[in-house]
């Protein structure tokens, strides 16, 4: 009976994925909520005793929590701890304690260093393109899924729509590059046979950032669209109902209904997106990265990557890398502020 | 929704389906693309423009990749990875997800916040390669897996999840005698056998694609896991560096053969896709029964 009754009120397990994007959403809110709330650390309680016993109590709790928890620290707080190495000039075989103290020397250099500039110019570029022509993509793609009458060409839309999500960077990046090609990739040979001539996608710099976003909306514009067909399914359809009666049609009712309707997400999901400010994928701008692109490509992940492990200045690329971890901290911050002063449902 | 039987309501929803059925044909054209021309010679691939079907088949390319132990190699590391590393994660974030999802327990906030802070902010790169370094895991596998074994997000979202499940069940388990372990693995996973497939599927995915932290932290070439090496062959080769291809394929390797490594390299994730897909066309249809 007992048992019965649980899982009934477990959801169903077809909702899993729907119910990821959904609950990484709400993770996302409360994170940022976290961030600038102060947290309550113990609820007082009766006595020292009543304490001691509940502690004692759950001690297989605190084995279960230990081994996660030796994993946080050792791998996210300890790694925060080594951020001291941009004050220092920092040598391997001196460790941390024997490095010289250098203060803000390497900080000073970030600021004054041409290359720095332009480099920040390069994350700011890509950081756009995210915003103004990735992000409205998804958007759209879910208010036309939508619109489409039965569920069968739906659902066959949306498996293959969601597919590339699960490649990873590297099979992207290699399928473009075949495609791309200088010698004998299908999108050369037809300007050839449209008589173009033939374009060097891979080394030319200003192809590079049209291919680093077509390749960002061809992975992930698809999959984009679960969290929105989400919010659009829970939308109440006598609404519709009533605005046919007024006489509206598909697109009026789509700019009055549909879009007022999701509009707290796309604001939500807008703030998180301008939050994640700085994190725009090393993995991938790493791939298209080469000599001759270098100059527009080169982004803060990148330089840090090749500046520290490459070049072993450990200590510059450390303080970088700081840099960039504090702006995405204060954005995060900023965001969460903006979005109390709105009335919109924004960001918790 | 009830059909608009009126011209305009026809025209638009014509339109509609052909623009996403042209959007969703664009969508994996460029796959089949790389697998037709995997199934053909590269005289073929070179003399003929087609897209998606060659008129000579072959099975060439497949046959040169398998004929060094390279490829084997690299798919072995890959599978073990993934298998060995799905393990690993699902078995320290369930444990730490079930702790940190009992209302009753002293520290659970703090500990709360520890985890979700990591994902505000980090020490970024090269610290935490030096810890890894200095933890001597620098060319061995566990470097793949140990760093990267808990996905705060997965964690949390497995927390959320067992929270849900009531508590009373987990009383009357203690009551007969069950410790913490005992209800952890014979009653609350069993119960949340969704969100367990879910989550594996999201860490074996990940796993699978990982080539940065390989890059970073193994210099022997021959622990590569698959998607170093498909890097080294088909990005590192296209037009530039044609000395970093890997030992045995000199030369920069044909279209043909770099399109049926990307094939070995997608099989696993395209087998997996279908069980996936299964979990996401449910979710959508629960979701359209709502509304």
């Amino acid at each position: 009976m007992l048992i019965y009754s649980t899982a009934s009120s477990i959801p169903k397990s077809g909702g899993t994925l729907h119910q990821y994007e959904t609950e990484r959403k709400k993770i996302m809110q409360d994170v940022t909520a976290q961030a600038s709330t102060a947290q309550p650390v113990l609820k007082s309680s009766k006595g020292k005793n009543e304490v001691k016993r509940r502690i004692w109590r759950n001690r297989w709790l605190y084995v279960m929590i230990a081994p996660g928890l030796l994993y946080f620290l050792i791998f996210k707080y300890l790694p925060m701890y080594g951020l001291i190495i941009s004050f220092q000039d920092y040598k391997p075989y001196n460790g941390i304690l024997g490095s010289n103290w250098v203060g803000m020397k390497h900080f000073n250099r970030l600021f004054s260093e041409p290359d720095f500039l332009n480099i920040l110019k390069n994350t700011i570029i890509l950081f756009g393109l995210n915003i103004f022509i990735y992000f409205p993509i998804p958007i759209i793609l879910a208010l036309m899924l939508n619109e489409l009458r039965g569920n069968f060409f739906k659902r066959i839309f949306q498996s293959l729509l969601y597919i590339p999500h699960f490649m990873s960077w590297v099979i992207v990046v290699s399928i473009s590059f075949v495609m791309v090609t200088m010698d004998g990739g299908i999108i050369n040979d037809l300007l050839v046979f449209f008589g173009f001539e033939k374009i060097n996608f891979l080394l030319n710099p200003s192809w590079f950032r049209p291919m680093y976003i077509i390749q960002v909306i061809w992975r992930e514009a698809g999959w984009g669209t679960i969290i929105y067909l989400a919010s659009i399914a829970a939308i109440d359809p006598g609404l519709y109902e009533a605005a046919r009666m007024d006489g509206a049609g598909r697109l009026r009712q789509v700019w009055h209904i549909t879009i007022p309707a999701i509009r707290g997400v796309i604001i939500t999901l807008f703030i998180l997106k301008i939050g994640s400010v700085l994190d725009l994928g090393f993995e991938h701008v790493y791939l298209l990265l080469n000599s001759m692109n270098r100059e527009v490509a080169e982004i803060i992940d990148t330089y840090v990557y090749t500046a520290g492990l490459r070049q072993g200045q450990f200590s510059y690329s450390t303080a970088i890398g700081f840099f960039k971890s504090i702006i995405g901290l204060i954005m995060v911050m900023t965001v969460n502020k903006i979005s109390k002063k709105m009335g919109e449902e924004g960001v918790y | 929704m009830v059909e608009d039987r009126s011209f305009t309501g026809r025209l638009f929803a014509a339109v509609n389906f052909t623009l996403l059925a042209i959007i969703a044909l664009i969508t994996v054209l460029p796959f089949l693309h790389v697998v037709a021309g995997s199934f053909t010679t590269s005289a073929e691939l070179a003399a003929s423009k087609f897209v998606l079907i060659p008129k000579v088949w072959s099975f060439e390319a497949y046959k040169f990749i398998f004929s060094t132990s390279t490829i084997f190699k690299a798919m072995a590391v890959s599978i073990g990875v993934t298998l060995v590393g799905t393990l690993v994660s699902m078995f320290l974030t369930s444990l730490m997800a079930y702790g940190l999802a009992r209302r009753d327990l002293d520290g659970r906030k703090v500990v709360n916040f520890l985890v979700v802070f990591t994902m505000l902010f980090h020490g970024g790169l090269i610290p935490t390669f030096l810890v890894v370094k200095e933890l001597g895991m620098i060319d061995s596998y566990a470097a793949l897996i140990i760093p990267s074994a808990i996905s705060a997000f997965n964690m949390i979202i497995l927390k959320n999840f067992f929270q849900n499940i009531p508590e009373g069940l987990e009383e009357s388990a203690k009551i007969d005698g069950c410790n913490d372990f005992g209800i952890l693995f014979k009653i609350v996973l069993p119960l949340s056998m969704p969100a367990i497939a879910t989550i594996s599927l999201f860490y074996a995915v990940t796993y699978w694609n990982t080539y940065l932290t390989a890059i970073l932290y193994l210099d022997d070439s021959a622990k590569w896991p698959i998607q170093v090496l498909l890097r080294q062959i088909v990005v590192l080769a296209s037009g530039l560096d044609h000395s970093a291809t890997l030992d045995g394929v000199v030369p920069p390797p044909d279209q043909t053969i770099k399109m049926a490594v990307i094939v070995v390299a997608t099989l696993p994730i395209l087998m997996v896709y279908p069980f996936l897909q299964k979990h996401f066309a449910k979710g959508a249809m629960l979701g359209s029964m709502k509304g």
